[in-house]
């Protein structure tokens, strides 16, 4: 059995006047031009790291929908623990474009401080927590401060954002189990884009859907389009104001695609039809979504083409700013490691200062494979 | 006789075990069609079908925990780890199942499972995709702790794990993944499992190293060689067991070691190799043992070349040693 399938904006272009949202002209606006900055800054990134400029990147074109609808309907005092697809959560909450490129450079401008792969953001004035590549770490630990928020009795909600190969970790069903047992305040977002890397949705499990999953662990699962991003932001608006209520997690399986890889490294004509994406371009959410509001005359046709400019242009310019910094210095590797540093990496700093008076190590690593 | 890369061999090592033996059967994520995202089981799927290349769904507790049934059910499963720093969530299994199942059960239930998983730095992969965490398995009795560095040993290593009885931890240094190539028979062949290979012959000093590091530590020897310093690497290969025997005599040889290893210091596999040498060979040394590793940080991404060790610090190393 597969559930029902949320949509507000149909690919015809018809809405679903029920479940429009009720939403103001600027916060719809500001939801596209969010949208459309995505994705200028994925293109840009992946264009950097084609021509060396950066060494990975993982491009979420085509799953700006789930990113966005579902931080529209957060608050800032809210929290997140995203994926690695989700660059739209941090920009719609207010991450600099710049720290985002600060980051894919690894520059000394990165809140990472150029410890992390590319796309791997931290951003802890808006709540938003730092990336782990190891799949589905973060849902136990969103439940976890869900938890706490309860004790405290905060009344925040957090969301956190996964795939859906990452259903299969055990620290999906460790979350969903420890978040229905303590009905925490939890939203789990699963971008189902039906690849986890090669592997298709059917090998990676049995189920229907992922929302169904849900039912086992005690607490509503929800289907919708993702790449209909007011369908996206309906459901996540509810299961926000649910756990807010006090009423627990919900699961929403937002259903879409990436277009493009899965990452810099790979290659999916080896396992995905192309023909598929040719299918899945006329459902590209912002246009669906740009559609909608021109429609309603809410944006000129002229708006939409300024804001893909201004995106590119941000962009560009981020981007540029970003590669003018030089790198971490060499002593903030051995900062962080303990909130202390302890005599034995005092040691190792010294030695390694010392060693440099002779001469610097000449970087000779290979571009990453994967 | 073909120029092979350690990639190629490792997948001419899988290709010759599957032909010979048909209870291999290789599992993992995106080992089939994909041929593994760094290529390793590439072609593996088309030849040998679904039932023997198995795409798992992704979670390595489930990877290793259906390997080990198999194996006890007859089967001689090689699952695939996709980086070794993906490991952890199969830890337990590995570990406290895997490793003790022949013991625990009186010699009834041996679980012949190889783990093959690339690891360690020099890819730009940050501290997700970069991990030499040999020690946590080294450190595990019942495990064997198998690292090629050259694509013979890759596919003659890798051959004897798979006909190994015991299960088999076979990390392949994904650095020189690509960049080491040499010739490698097409015939069947195996490298025995705990006997080290002496990689260059020097009698001024010992270099002990494995993986990826061999190779730093030889082009610090070819270095070391203008200064008339003639430098031994010697390549453990296996971790555990261990070739005490070629350790104890290469420095009986040359008197001075420098241990090499690119896992952090404190712990990592190198501090067993100097108590072995301090325990064993301590009147042979001229002078203390060196150890050049990673720092005591987590691997990092921008600077990872001033955190790897290099052929100037291991050749620092060995000035240490020969001066004394
Ligand atoms: C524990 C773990 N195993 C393997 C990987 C390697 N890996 C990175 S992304 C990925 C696929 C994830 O698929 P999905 O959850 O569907 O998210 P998507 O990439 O499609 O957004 C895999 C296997 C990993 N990061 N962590
Ligand atoms: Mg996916």
């Amino acid at each position: 059995m597969t559930e029902a399938l949320l949509q507000v904006l149909g690919t015809d272009q018809t809405v679903d006047g029920a479940h429009e949202p009720a939403l103001a002209v600027d916060t719809l606006v500001r939801m596209l031009k969010t949208m459309i900055l995505v994705r200028c800054f994925d293109e840009r990134a992946l264009n950097l790291q084609r021509s060396g400029r950066i060494g990975f990147h993982v491009p979420s074109s085509g799953q700006e929908a789930c990113q966005v609808g579902a931080a529209a309907a957060l608050t800032p005092r809210d929290w997140v623990f995203p994926s690695y697809r989700e660059p739209g959560l941090f920009l719609w909450r207010g991450s600099a474009l710049e720290a985002l490129y600060n980051n894919l450079y690894g520059n000394s401008g990165d809140l990472a401080k150029g410890r992390q792969m590319p796309v791997h953001y931290t951003d802890r004035a808006h709540n938003v927590v730092s990336i782990s590549s190891p799949i589905a770490t973060q849902l136990p630990q969103a439940v976890g401060v869900a938890m706490a928020a309860r004790i405290r009795k905060d009344p925040i909600v957090v969301l956190t954002g996964f795939g859906d190969g990452s259903t299969s970790a055990s620290d999906f069903h460790v979350g969903a189990n420890f978040a229905g047992v303590y009905r925490a305040p939890v939203v789990f977002l699963c971008a189902n884009n039906q690849w986890a890397i090669s592997v298709p949705f059917e090998r990676q499990t049995a189920s229907a859907s992922v929302a169904i999953k849900a039912q086992a662990y005690g607490f509503p699962g929800v289907r919708v389009d993702g790449n209909d991003v007011l369908a996206v932001y309906q459901a996540v608006r509810d299961a926000a104001e649910r756990a807010r209520r006090g009423d627990g997690p919900t699961l929403v399986e937002a259903f879409t695609f990436r277009m493009g890889p899965h990452s810099s490294s790979d290659d999916p004509k080896r396992y995905r039809p192309e023909a598929l994406c040719e299918e899945w371009k006329k459902r590209d959410p912002i246009e669906r979504f740009g559609r909608y509001l021109t429609k309603k005359g809410l944006l000129s046709e002229a708006e939409v083409s300024s804001a893909w400019e201004a995106g590119r242009q941000a962009t560009a310019d981020a981007a540029r700013a970003a590669e003018r910094l030089p790198p971490p210095p060499v002593e903030s590797l051995f900062e962080d490691v303990y909130a202390e540093m302890p005599p034995h990496l005092r040691r190792q700093l010294d030695e390694l200062l010392e060693e440099r008076k002779a001469g610097e190590s000449v970087n000779t690593s290979q571009a990453f494979p994967l | 006789m073909a120029i092979l890369t350690v990639l190629q061999a490792v997948n001419a090592a899988l290709k010759q075990e599957m032909r010979r033996d048909d209870r291999v059967v290789v599992l993992g994520e995106d080992v089939g069609k994909n041929g593994g995202v760094f290529r390793a089981t590439e072609g593996l799927y088309d030849e040998f079908g679904s039932d023997r290349v198995l795409d798992t769904p992704l979670a390595e507790s489930g990877i290793i925990g259906t390997a080990i049934g198999m194996a006890l059910y007859g089967l001689r499963p090689v699952p695939e780890i996709q980086f070794l720093d993906f490991i952890y969530p199969a830890f337990d299994q590995i570990v406290n199942e895997l490793a003790k199942f022949r013991y625990r059960s009186g010699g009834q239930y041996p679980a012949p499972v190889v783990i093959r998983s690339p690891y360690g730095g020099g890819i730009r992969g940050g501290h997700y995709h970069s991990q030499s965490s040999e020690a946590y398995f080294a450190h595990t009795p019942g495990l064997k702790v198998v690292i090629p560095s050259t694509p013979y040993d890759a596919k003659g290593l890798l051959a004897s794990a798979i006909r190994d009885e015991d299960p088999v931890l076979f990390l392949e240094p994904k650095r020189i993944y690509r960049t080491v190539k040499a010739e490698v028979p097409d015939t069947e062949y195996t490298v025995p499992i705990g006997v080290a290979r002496i990689a260059r012959e020097g009698r001024s000093c010992s270099i002990f190293c494995y993986g990826a590091m061999v190779h730093v530590a030889l082009e610090a020897a070819e270095k070391a060689k203008e200064k008339g310093t003639e430098v031994e690497v010697v390549d453990l290969r296996s971790l555990v067991p261990l070739d005490e025997e070629a350790v104890l005599a290469s420095v009986r040889k040359t008197g001075r070691a420098v241990v090499l290893y690119e896992a952090p210091r404190t712990g990592g596999f190198g501090a067993e190799i100097s108590a072995l040498i301090a325990e064993r060979a301590l009147e042979y040394l001229e002078a203390p043992i060196v150890r050049v590793a990673g720092f005591d940080t987590p691997f990092p991404y921008t600077l990872e070349h001033v955190y790897m060790p290099d052929a100037r610090r291991v050749l620092a190393a060995v000035d240490r040693v020969m001066n004394f």
